[in-house]
């Protein structure tokens, strides 16, 4: 379709929409979707509709991830995995630099620069959108610029879905995040029963969509897929207590019970004045210390850098790893571990996510995407431990833990 | 049997292996077997593309299993791998000890007692007798121990086997008199970063990464297996927390002391923790 606007509204009909992935591959980018691996949905390589996972449902809940086959036959009523966009911009590990001895003696440094292919993601949610945008301001938004995230990040062609359910970990609401899809994408799909309503955010996103059998979305196709929009924008608004009548597989689609909300007011304050609250040590007794959180968080930044030599050390590669605040090496100086206990490193985390962000980058760094609650293999839950942090008494949790 | 030697992290202020030197100057290495299976030396010959390159920085000087060639001592790095079983192995580690300037104990029987260490639970002179014929010629210690607990160790490489650039890796750092750091994270870390899928989140199998070490680059998650605790504990271990999680989610208390119950049994942590979950299971279940 020819003379695409920004700002409009197309209809993409479901038997077309193998044209959208072979319109990206046409136009040299590799294209990543949503897929099924090691029973979850992660992101891989796609290149037919039949590999997305239709008809699936992701249940989650703390420490728990389970797919299912959906009551329904929607394309993206699953809400997210444990990767993010972040896989994509910052890779987990990265050779940054290489180092060779010369025959005098003297030692060739050569920079690496990353090898991205340009890359279309398709399938991605508002909360990963606007951790994306937090990204941005960490590595982009000083005079430190990231040379190796800027040039990952512009090769990106971003496919949004707006969110069909919300799993009971999910509180992108309360976060001012999504569900609503609103930024930094090209695309912007929101599934009907039978189509997409297409909306185009980039000149980028209008050459692709040039070469799509578009139509104008109707008015009766965009109701359908507002109210939709509107009634999930609804469930979690209300939290939990008004879903805790609601069953399981209810007429809303979403397939839970409580829905999480975190409680943003004031919570800078809260947690700079909280250093010493006794929940510290109560979450301390449950948390492993392990640093899942912070490996499947969407805006977590940390990075390390190991030089990895060759035994006879005529060679060495400098290598950038993802690093996780929940182990030593994070605090580790001259004198020593600056944090040695888990109580420490999670009020680190936590008040840095929180609270730290906002005097750092002007945003908080939570999009409240629920994954680490979900893959927490203890299921420690960030809503919890600020409501906790809230309440001057400690919450009873006789759930069954020793 | 005296109490354990505290193993350091860290080497403690020596002077430094004498820089590389060409011909018969090189420093000199010692590879001693223990109470073992072998695996962890042949995981050290293992490495073929760096071997040349190991014996031009370093003179092999005792390594049984690969050569019958044998230097004199002293050394100046020793590695050990097995655990203590006999007195005569208690009585050849003191030995070996004054041999070698630096000792580094590799394998989880040299850093925790090994898989052999269970019998620190059990009766060995009853074992004796349904293994040999004629158990009167067997001459055992009741335990399995680690090296640490009979002279101080310099540096332990945990793993079953042992991660062989690990080695490398200090042996490496020893030459240019660098201080060796390996991580002693969890296996989730690097699981995460393999970007494998939570075997305990995604299908509910109680898996020993969260409070393992990592070292092994999370090699069984990536085969769809759990962790089986091969590298020991992680520097943070929150051993009852992960206890309580799998048994809120109906893991069985066998499975869990299973896992507990390895190569790493002997571990203080990991000992302490399978120990706790049978007398609470006998007490909450009388037989």
């Amino acid at each position: 379709m020819a003379d695409i606007d920004i700002g409009k509204r197309y209809w993409l009909a479901k038997p077309a929409f193998q044209n959208l992935l072979d319109a990206l591959r046409e136009l040299g980018y590799q294209v990543v979707g949503p897929t099924i691996r090691d029973e979850a949905i992660i992101y891989g390589p796609i290149e037919r509709v039949a590999e997305l996972p239709i008809g699936w449902w992701d249940d989650q809940e703390g420490g728990r991830y389970r797919l299912r086959q959906a009551p329904t036959d929607a394309w993206f009523e699953f809400v997210v995995g444990p990767q993010s966009l972040k896989h994509y911009t910052f890779p987990p590990r990265q050779t940054v630099l290489e180092g060779n001895q010369q025959a005098d003696g003297q030692w060739k440094l050569t920079a690496i620069k990353p090898e991205s292919p340009p890359t279309a993601i398709l399938g991605v949610r508002a909360c990963d959108l606007a951790a994306l945008v937090i990204q941005d301001r960490v590595f982009l938004g000083s005079q430190y610029r990231d040379e190796s995230f800027a040039a990952r990040r512009e090769r990106l062609f971003l496919v949004a879905a707006n969110c069909q359910r919300a799993a009971p970990t999910c509180f992108c609401k309360s976060m001012n995040c999504g569900p609503r899809v609103t930024q930094a994408f090209d695309m912007a799909l929101t599934e009907g029963a039978d189509g997409f309503v297409v909306e185009v955010g980039s000149a980028a996103g209008a050459a692709v969509a040039e070469r799509l059998p578009l139509k104008l979305a109707s008015q009766s196709q965009v109701t359908q897929v507002e109210q939709r929009l509107a009634a999930l924008i609804e469930q979690m608004s209300q939290g939990s207590e008004s879903q805790t009548s609601a069953e399981p597989d209810s007429a809303h689609h979403n397939g839970c019970r409580s829905q999480r909300q975190l409680d943003t007011a004031g919570l800078r304050d809260l947690l700079f004045g909280n250093l010493n609250h006794p929940h510290w040590d109560e979450v301390a007794s449950r948390c492993l210390s392990c640093g899942n959180c912070t490996m499947v968080c969407p805006t977590c930044f940390c990075s390390t850098v190991e030089e990895v030599p060759l035994l006879d050390d005529s060679q060495v590669l400098r290598e950038r790893v993802w690093a996780s605040c929940f182990t030593s090496e994070h605090s580790y100086m001259a004198s020593g571990v600056v944090r040695q206990t888990t109580r420490s490193r999670y009020r680190q985390w936590l008040t840095h996510k929180l609270a730290g962000w906002i005097d750092q980058f002007g945003v908080s760094g939570c999009v409240g995407c629920g994954r680490c609650i979900t893959w927490c293999p203890v299921g420690i839950d960030i809503t919890a431990e600020v409501a906790a942090l809230r309440s001057p008494q400690e919450i009873d949790r006789s759930n069954g833990h020793e | 049997m005296s109490p354990p030697i505290p193993a350091p992290d860290v080497f403690p202020n020596k002077s430094p292996v004498p820089a590389e030197q060409s011909g018969s100057n090189r420093p000199k290495l010692g590879v001693y077997k223990f109470a073992s299976c072998d695996g962890c030396q042949l995981a050290l010959l293992s490495v073929e593309n760096h071997l040349r390159q190991l014996a031009d920085s370093v003179e092999i000087c005792y390594f049984l299993e690969a050569s019958s060639r044998i230097v004199p001592g002293p050394y100046d790095i020793g590695i050990v791998e097995g655990s203590v079983t006999t007195a005569h192995d208690a009585e050849r580690i003191r030995g070996i000890r004054r041999d070698c300037r630096y000792l580094i104990a590799i394998g989880a029987c040299a850093t925790a007692g090994g898989i052999q260490a269970l019998r620190n639970w059990a009766n060995v002179e009853e074992y004796l007798s349904y293994v040999y014929a004629e158990p009167q010629y067997i001459d055992t210690l009741a335990t399995s121990t680690a090296i640490s607990e009979h002279v101080p160790v310099d540096f332990e490489l945990r793993g079953c086997p042992i991660e062989p650039q690990q080695l490398l890796r200090v042996i490496s750092d020893l030459l240019v008199d660098r201080q060796p750091r390996l991580a002693r994270h969890s296996v989730c870390v690097e699981c995460k970063l393999r970007q494998n899928v939570c075997v305990a989140v995604a299908r509910g199998i109680p898996c020993l990464g969260p409070i393992t070490q990592a070292g092994c680059g999370a090699i069984c998650p990536s085969f769809d297996r759990e962790c089986f605790g091969c590298f020991g504990p992680q520097e943070n271990i929150n051993a009852a927390s992960w206890i309580g999680h799998c048994r809120s989610t109906d893991h069985a208390t066998s499975r869990l002391v299973q896992l507990l119950r390895n190569v790493n049994s002997y571990d203080s942590h990991f000992r302490e923790a399978g120990d706790g979950l049978i007398a609470k299971s006998i007490s909450v279940e009388p037989s």
